[in-house]
């Protein structure tokens, strides 16, 4: 990790509150690990004073091209919002513990499950599955059609299945009610599980898979100070503290990925 | 060629008068990924208490403009853990003086973890947190009354085989009254401010965006009211001060010292740019030159009357 400055190439609204933003720096390059994140000053004075954590999308490591999509939800990312071509960004970058993914092997089967603003790093993550030769299915949830995103790039990564709250895109309902046999996607019919989003949808597939013995990790968000693990803002309780071990994970520097069974969410 | 950067308070030598402020900087491990800590002046690692402690519940953090609001709830390791693990790691950092913020719920945990931090090889200083103003026991209780506070420093003073730095909040009427208090307490010194107690309100859910409800208010905003304070204090009392709140820049280091300050710590900054310390330090260097200081100690103080 360091920090630098990259330069805006490209911003665009591409749904509701939704930005794709494209940057490109010698840190680019480093940024190798899905799940892994980026601490973007927004603006260049101290109103907002601190870093913004945003998710990798996609890096294409030769052009050294960044791709975030962000949600212009407070202060910090509407000021993100307003970045133009041109413009230097000062990030610092790759953060955290991204999703794990040398350990997978050709011919298994992924499940990658999104929601909202958590959908983006699948991308990324999905990219990089399909190189080791993993099926990769996509279950990505939003609140309304206007919020949807990414669904296009998606499928030219495997099998997709969009959920809307309201049912004005794809099946209405939650991401968890198209986890079924009929549509090929029950416990047995996949091998691993990543998902990134709200906190009540990653607690339902932890609470379900967990159970079942099943492979799975989840990409936790909190409210950031550094970034880097030093400030201790952004922690979670561990699932079954052992004796002498810290009964706590820093999301920033621990995560923001964990293992099913790691913290308690 | 002097080292017009050099300070030395209560016989401590710093190279350079920057140290990252407690609660700011863990251990030292993160930031030691960014850069050698042998640049800083010292370091003031997070609060330390006898068992480990798990903090506030999260959010923990809020922004305001400038400023920042935080309620971790002084998360440290313990006492054991910090000895045998966390302070022995700070040694590869040669001669680096380690100030030990210690902090506690009764007088006795105060005395336990002094008693011990001192015994650490590195460990030049220990900084008295009497006025953290997010846990429910301890902390700004001690800190808001000036008996109270003298009782403490002297428990403390006895103890200590190193300097005492106490550790002042900003929440009070008056804090000369409680600086005085615990300079004739024996304390070789003050750290000052610690944050401003503060709230902020989500509007989607009415609530307090902190779990903990109010946090204590750091950053650039609270610099103004650190620079007051230590005009005030300093003037008042022949023990060095640390000067803290809000600094960014050179500048900022130099007002503080002519507030009163004889050195400084670095806090929020340090969140928003992990080498904001040692930017710093080589920025002090320059704008010294450029204003023909020989010597920052020159410089404390150079506000008064």
């Amino acid at each position: 990790m360091d920090k630098g400055l990259v330069t805006v190439i490209a911003n665009e609204q591409i749904a509701e509150r939704i930005y794709r933003l494209q940057v490109q720096g010698e840190l680019v390059g480093r940024m190798t690990r899905p799940g892994q994140f980026v601490h973007i000053k927004c603006g260049t004075g101290i109103d907002p004073l601190l870093r913004r954590p945003i998710s990798i999308c996609d890096v294409d490591a030769d052009k050294q091209i960044l791709t975030m999509i962000f949600r212009a939800d407070g202060h910090g990312t509407r000021v993100l919002s307003e970045s133009v071509p041109g413009q230097s960004l000062d990030i610092l970058a790759p953060l955290g513990e991204g999703f794990p993914v040398d350990t997978r092997t050709d011919g298994e089967h992924a499940l990658l499950i999104g929601g909202g603003i958590g959908v983006p790093p699948l991308y990324y993550l999905g990219k990089q599955l399909r190189a080791r030769g993993v099926k990769v299915t996509f279950v990505i949830g939003f609140g309304t059609a206007s919020q949807v995103f990414l669904t296009e790039e998606l499928a030219e990564l495997g099998t997709g299945h969009v959920v809307t709250m309201d049912g004005s895109a794809g099946t209405k309902g939650l991401v968890t009610d198209v986890l079924t046999e009929a549509n090929g996607l029950a416990p047995a019919d996949w091998d691993v599980l990543y998902s990134c989003g709200p906190l009540p949808m990653l607690r339902a597939l932890q609470d379900t898979y967990q159970k079942l013995n099943k492979e799975g990790y989840i990409s936790l968000e909190e409210r950031m100070g550094c970034g880097v693990g030093a400030c201790l803002a952004c922690v979670c309780s561990v699932q079954e503290p052992q004796e002498g071990k810290k009964k706590y994970k820093k999301i920033c520097s621990d995560g923001p990925v964990f293992a099913f069974g790691e913290v308690r969410v | 060629m002097k080292n017009r950067l050099a300070v030395n308070i209560a016989g401590i030598e710093m190279k350079n008068p920057i140290m990252p402020a407690s609660g700011c900087f863990g251990f030292g491990r993160e930031y030691a990924q960014f850069y050698d800590l042998n640049k800083l002046g010292a370091v003031a690692v997070k609060a330390t208490t006898v068992e480990e402690r798990e903090g506030n519940p999260t959010p923990r953090v809020a922004e305001t403009p400038g400023g920042m609001l935080n309620a971790i709830g002084l998360q440290n390791p313990g006492l054991a853990d910090v000895m045998d693990y966390e302070l022995p790691w700070l040694q590869q950092f040669g001669e680096l003086p380690v100030i030990v913020n210690v902090a506690g719920t009764t007088t006795d945990d105060y005395v336990q973890v002094a008693e011990r931090v001192c015994q650490a090889p590195n460990v030049a200083a220990i900084e008295l947190n009497i006025s953290c103003p997010n846990v429910k026991c301890g902390g700004i209780t001690f800190g808001t009354d000036p008996v109270i506070a003298a009782q403490l420093t002297e428990e403390i003073k006895k103890v200590s085989s190193i300097p005492v730095f106490v550790k002042l909040s900003p929440n009070v009427t008056d804090v000369v009254a409680i600086a005085k208090a615990v300079e004739a307490a024996g304390a070789d010194g003050l750290s000052m401010i610690n944050t401003l107690l503060g709230m902020r309100i989500d509007l989607k859910t009415r609530r307090p965006i902190i779990a903990n409800r109010t946090g204590g208010l750091s950053g650039p905003a609270i610099k103004p009211v650190a620079i007051r304070m230590i005009h005030d204090v300093s003037q008042q009392v022949n023990i060095p001060i640390i000067g803290m709140g809000g600094i960014q820049s050179a500048d900022d280091v130099i007002e503080f010292f002519m507030a009163g300050a004889s050195a400084v710590a670095v806090g929020t900054a340090n969140f928003v740019d992990p080498y904001a310390c040692p930017t710093i330090i080589d920025e002090l260097e320059a704008k010294l030159a450029d204003y023909g200081v020989d010597s920052i100690t020159e410089l404390t103080g150079a506000a008064w009357k």
